[in-house]
């Protein structure tokens, strides 16, 4: 299974999809220009901190709000390798599977981890943290598919027989 | 053994002849919106995505809302893009300034009981209000969609909420949804349906309904629904047919909760900053300074909330260096107000009357606002920064309440 | 010798018999308007004082007009600085009641009457006799703390205007073409005084048109003699005059134009300058994105009679976006009452609450990159109405409004 280190930034509950990118930089020109904003109106110096690798760790209902897609994409931008939550808003969900953005969901490893720690992800097995495992579940096979893709919009072009 | 609402619009779309929570199954789009921030890219994940037409152009709408009037100077490259891609694939439902995309969706007739639609923006769930099963999703499954007229869906389970009696004075289905948020939490309901039922609803207007629908995806849920009736039927202009009379939870219907509440228990709430079911009884916040207070939105701008509004400001004026900001939610809402002298009344009272769109609610101009300041608004949301810095306090309310606190210019029980 | 308007306005002001053209005098004003433009820097320099202090309150009146609904949080603290700041010092104050000089029109502006106004189209009060001028926000605040100022008393260009504007030209296409005439510095530091047996044919709202548009040319005031016309506006408005002035016959006038109204034809000024006038047919079947009827220029109840007048049973084309923007509350509740914004409404246009809109180019119905809009506003300068690659094309209600009928620019007469 694909295995991958990275340094923590911990965030709390119902981080909602106006925190991660507000609606005033969503009709910048590309995610790449919405990037300096991602999560500024909670904590303004973050997107400037994000090294690529890092993850994110938070509390419940993570990327509750809006539909707006820009989310897991700026989040992904970032470079940031995978988000862990205890649990996340639905359509936020689907948009960042749609993008190959990992989401890992764990109900223990918020309350425990400190920010700037490092953790260690098995995918779809445990969290390595502090010498203590915390443990992960797999996700349903048709979301793997689209995930093997690469993305939905991959997906879509092998259904059009384009790679 | 029965079905809820949601099982039963699922079944029919697909054929099945049974189903249950968790079963994933792949449905047909009897509509898809999608609006002005996002068509650039859905415009350029479809023509990433290789295809070359859209399964059916009459199934698509475009509606332009969170830019109009456009604040910004790149806003107008949505609107050049929308229209080219339309002009390219044959899309013929555009509306470029008409309202708000969830209230021209029913209103304009796009969408009818038992439908599944899918739209590029969270509160797509206000459908349900019909009893259509309507959710929000991101810009790439609806290139995908546009594509293919098909999207997974994993069966949701259902949570009841069973409303009879009689509301007090001032207490509105606004109350009702957020009083439920704040019970359930804000992912209370979250991959669920919620059904409505009782005969609180049922004498209920479908536009009080909507507002319900409307609010909730703030408790996560992925639809809320009513069965259509005698005024769904008159409001979508239809006869309900033997499919759509039977939308309505079995008796025996599997519930993952049910929740029952009297209509007469209800009190006027608010959403306290800066989550949405952070909710509070308005008498225990009453004296709180405001600097503002907005009517509008997809949640609460509709005729019947502009009424409530002109009836507490009627002859009144609001608070000195208070501002008042009503923003009808679609063109026909705002020209049935400015013949009925609605918007007159409220005009006199100081209200500044903007012209249908987002607004203030997608937070991009509308009457945003600065450190310090204090909005009581109708719409769904208040999270941190929506409508200006995050040092911005937002208060949800209902226009009756918002009307009032208008009037006083703090917050005061209606 | 005998003094024009504008010289015995500053003379009264400076309580003087007799000033003339070139001298300067010390003022005391009698009213200061300022906006959200700048009411905000006028507020940090006023606290940097040492003592400060406001001459009189009561000749102060603030409006919030140029961002409004606010668009950011930046313009939401310059209005909350000012807000605050009226608040506190008991300041005449309006919110989102439209745009400042028509609000002063209504409520404020008495012939006779020195108004200094932080905002250059303060020289639309000329068309109830009162000298209204803008400055900045430190001339400003000078006169707000001390109550005078001082002023190099103009010369004046008098224009004579005879005959009567044909059906179809408007008071809008009189003072483009003017302008496009002696040019957009062709009254620098002059005052432009309209006379002439043509004025009785001219409505208070033609005046205040072509008074609010002679900066346009330069003009550091416009100016015309208060007739019945003016009175009754007044009347109906609940004031009286202060003084009431005509120029002597023997007034000196640095020149005299004589126009005839019935020579005008439909104008537009062509992107990027006020003065490039060409006739509307010159540039018909330029395609637009955005028709805006508005701004204190041309959005009160008469323009808005004649824009609906005209789309009447028509439509907006399809991609158009129309802004129709009334000037005041009052005019917007009026245009209610007559059916005007119901007119709109079902034709298309996007009715907007009264601000100064996509004139001031910052806030509602920006335009973006390569797009042409036509306007019934003040100013055409590069850039003034969004993006810096955009073009603004000014025209009268009626142009504006058949133009936003076909997407093209036409005028009128073709609808």
């Amino acid at each position: 299974m694909e295995k991958f280190k990275g340094k923590v930034w911990v965030l709390g509950d119902d981080i909602d999809t106006d925190i991660i990118i507000p609606t005033e930089y969503l009709a910048l020109k590309t995610i790449d220009d919405m990037k300096p904003y991602a999560f500024s109106p909670l904590r303004p110096e973050l997107a400037g901190k994000i090294q690529p690798g890092d993850i994110i760790v938070a509390g419940k209902n993570f990327g509750c709000g809006s539909s707006r897609e820009q989310a897991p994409e700026v989040i992904k931008a970032l470079g940031i390798r995978a988000v862990i939550a205890r649990s996340y808003a639905r359509i936020f969900f689907r948009n960042s599977i749609n993008n190959g953005l990992l989401l890992i969901e764990n109900n223990d490893l918020c309350g425990d981890i400190k920010e700037g720690d490092e953790i260690e992800v098995t995918v779809g097995e445990n969290i390595l943290y502090n010498g203590k495992k915390y443990e992960i579940s797999s996700l349903p096979e048709n979301l793997l598919e689209i995930l093997s893709a690469g993305g939905l919009v991959n997906a879509m072009r092998r259904l059009n027989g384009l790679d | 053994m029965g079905y809820t609402l949601i099982e039963k619009i699922l079944m029919h779309n697909t054929g099945k002849t049974s189903i249950k929570p968790g079963d994933i199954v792949t449905v047909d789009a009897d509509r898809v919106m999608i609006h002005d921030i996002f068509i650039p890219f859905v415009a350029e994940k479809f023509e990433e995505m290789g295809f070359t037409k859209i399964w059916d152009p009459d199934k698509a709408v475009l509606i332009y809302d969170h830019l109009v009037p456009a604040s910004q100077v790149d806003d107008t490259r949505h609107f050049h893009i929308g229209d080219g891609f339309a002009a390219k694939y044959g899309l013929k439902n555009v509306h470029r300034s008409d309202g708000i995309c969830h209230q021209l969706m029913t209103e304009a007739g796009y969408v009818k009981p038992g439908n599944v639609v899918f739209g590029t923006d969270s509160h797509t769930t206000t459908y349900g209000c019909v009893g259509a099963f309507s959710t929000g999703i991101g810009y790439t499954e609806m290139a995908s969609i546009l594509g293919t007229g098909k999207l997974w869906i994993r069966v949701p389970e259902t949570i009841r909420v069973n409303v009879n009696g009689k509301l007090p004075e001032n207490v509105t289905s606004k109350d009702i949804i957020l009083t439920l948020i704040g019970d359930l939490g804000a992912d209370g309901a979250t991959y669920k349906s919620l059904e409505f039922a009782g005969d609180t609803f049922d004498n209920m207007s479908v536009a009080s309904r909507m507002t319900i629908s409307n609010m909730t995806v703030e408790a996560g849920a992925k639809c809320g629904l009513f069965s259509p009736d005698e005024k769904t039927a008159a409001y979508c202009g239809i006869e309900l047919n033997d499919f759509q009379k039977d939308l309505r939870g079995d008796e025996d219907a599997v519930y993952s909760r049910v929740i029952n509440y009297r209509a007469e228990d209800f009190v006027p709430v608010m959403a306290c900053p800066s989550q949405v079911d952070k909710i509070r009884p308005v008498s225990e916040l009453e004296g709180i300074d405001i600097d503002q207070v907005f009517i509008g939105s997809c949640t609460n701008g509709r005729l019947e909330d502009l009424h409530a509004a002109a009836s507490v400001l009627k002859g009144r004026h609001i608070a000195p260096f208070t501002k008042l900001i009503v923003t009808p939610a679609s063109r026909k809402i705002y020209k049935e107000a400015a013949d009925d002298g609605t918007l007159k009344i409220l005009s006199e009272a100081g209200a500044i009357i903007t012209h249908p769109g987002c607004g203030l609610c997608c937070g991009r101009t509308g009457g945003i606002l600065t450190d310090g300041e204090r909005v009581v608004a109708t719409n769904n949301r208040n999270f941190l920064g929506r409508m200006g810095t995050s040092k911005v306090e937002i208060y949800l309310a209902s226009p009756v309440t918002a009307a009032n606190c208008a009037l006083a210019g703090k917050i005061i029980n209606p | 010798m005998g003094m024009t308007i504008a010289e015995k306005i500053i003379a009264r002001a400076a309580k003087k018999d007799c000033v003339h053209a070139g001298e300067i005098h010390t003022v005391e004003l009698d009213r200061l308007l300022s906006n959200d433009g700048t009411t905000h820097l006028t507020i940090d320099m006023y606290n940097k004082l040492k003592n400060p202090r406001i001459a009189d309150k009561d000749k102060l009146v603030w409006v919030v007009d140029h961002n409004v609904p606010c668009d950011s949080p930046k313009t939401a603290g310059s209005q909350k600085k000012m807000r605050d700041f009226a608040k506190a010092n008991g300041i005449k104050f309006y919110e989102g009641e439209g745009v400042c000089h028509q609000i002063m029109m209504e409520n404020h502006v008495c012939p006779g009457e020195l108004i200094f106004g932080a905002d250059s189209h303060t020289c639309a009060y000329g068309a109830l006799g009162a000298f209204g001028t803008g400055v900045g926000c430190t001339d400003y605040l000078y006169g707000m703390v001390t109550g005078h100022s001082w002023v190099l008393v103009p010369e004046t260009l008098r224009f004579n205007l005879t005959g009567k504007l044909n059906k179809g030209v408007t008071a809008r296409d009189l003072i483009l073409t003017i302008i496009g005439k002696i040019g957009a510095n062709g009254a620098n530091y002059k005052a432009m005084e309209f006379v002439g047996d043509a004025m009785k044919t001219l409505t208070m709202s033609d005046r205040i048109c072509i008074c609010n548009l002679c900066v346009e040319a330069g003009a550091k005031t416009a100016l015309m003699e208060v007739d019945s016309i003016a009175l009754d506006y007044l009347k109906e408005h609940g004031r009286e005059p202060k003084a009431c002035f005509a120029s002597d016959p023997d007034a000196v006038f640095a020149a005299t134009y004589d126009i005839d109204l019935s020579e005008v034809v439909p104008v537009v000024a062509k992107p990027h300058f006020v003065d490039n006038i060409a006739p509307v047919s010159e540039c018909e079947g330029i395609e637009i994105n955005e028709a805006f009827l508005g701004s204190c220029n041309n959005g009160r109840i008469e323009d808005l009679r004649l824009g609906a007048s005209i789309i009447k049973g028509h439509k907006v084309a399809p991609c158009v976006r129309f802004l129709v923007v009334p000037a005041s509350a009052s005019v917007y509740r009026q245009a209610l009452d007559e059916g005007l914004i119901d007119t709109f409404i079902e034709a298309g246009a996007i009715v907007m609450n009264p601000n100064c809109s996509v004139c001031w180019g910052s806030c509602q119905g920006v335009i973006g990159e390569g797009e042409t809009l036509i306007s019934t506003g003040t100013r055409n300068f590069k850039g003034r109405a969004g993006h810096r690659d955009s073009f603004v094309y000014l025209g009268s209600a009626a142009t504006v409004t058949a133009s936003a009928i076909k997407g093209y620019i036409t005028s009128a007469d073709m609808i």
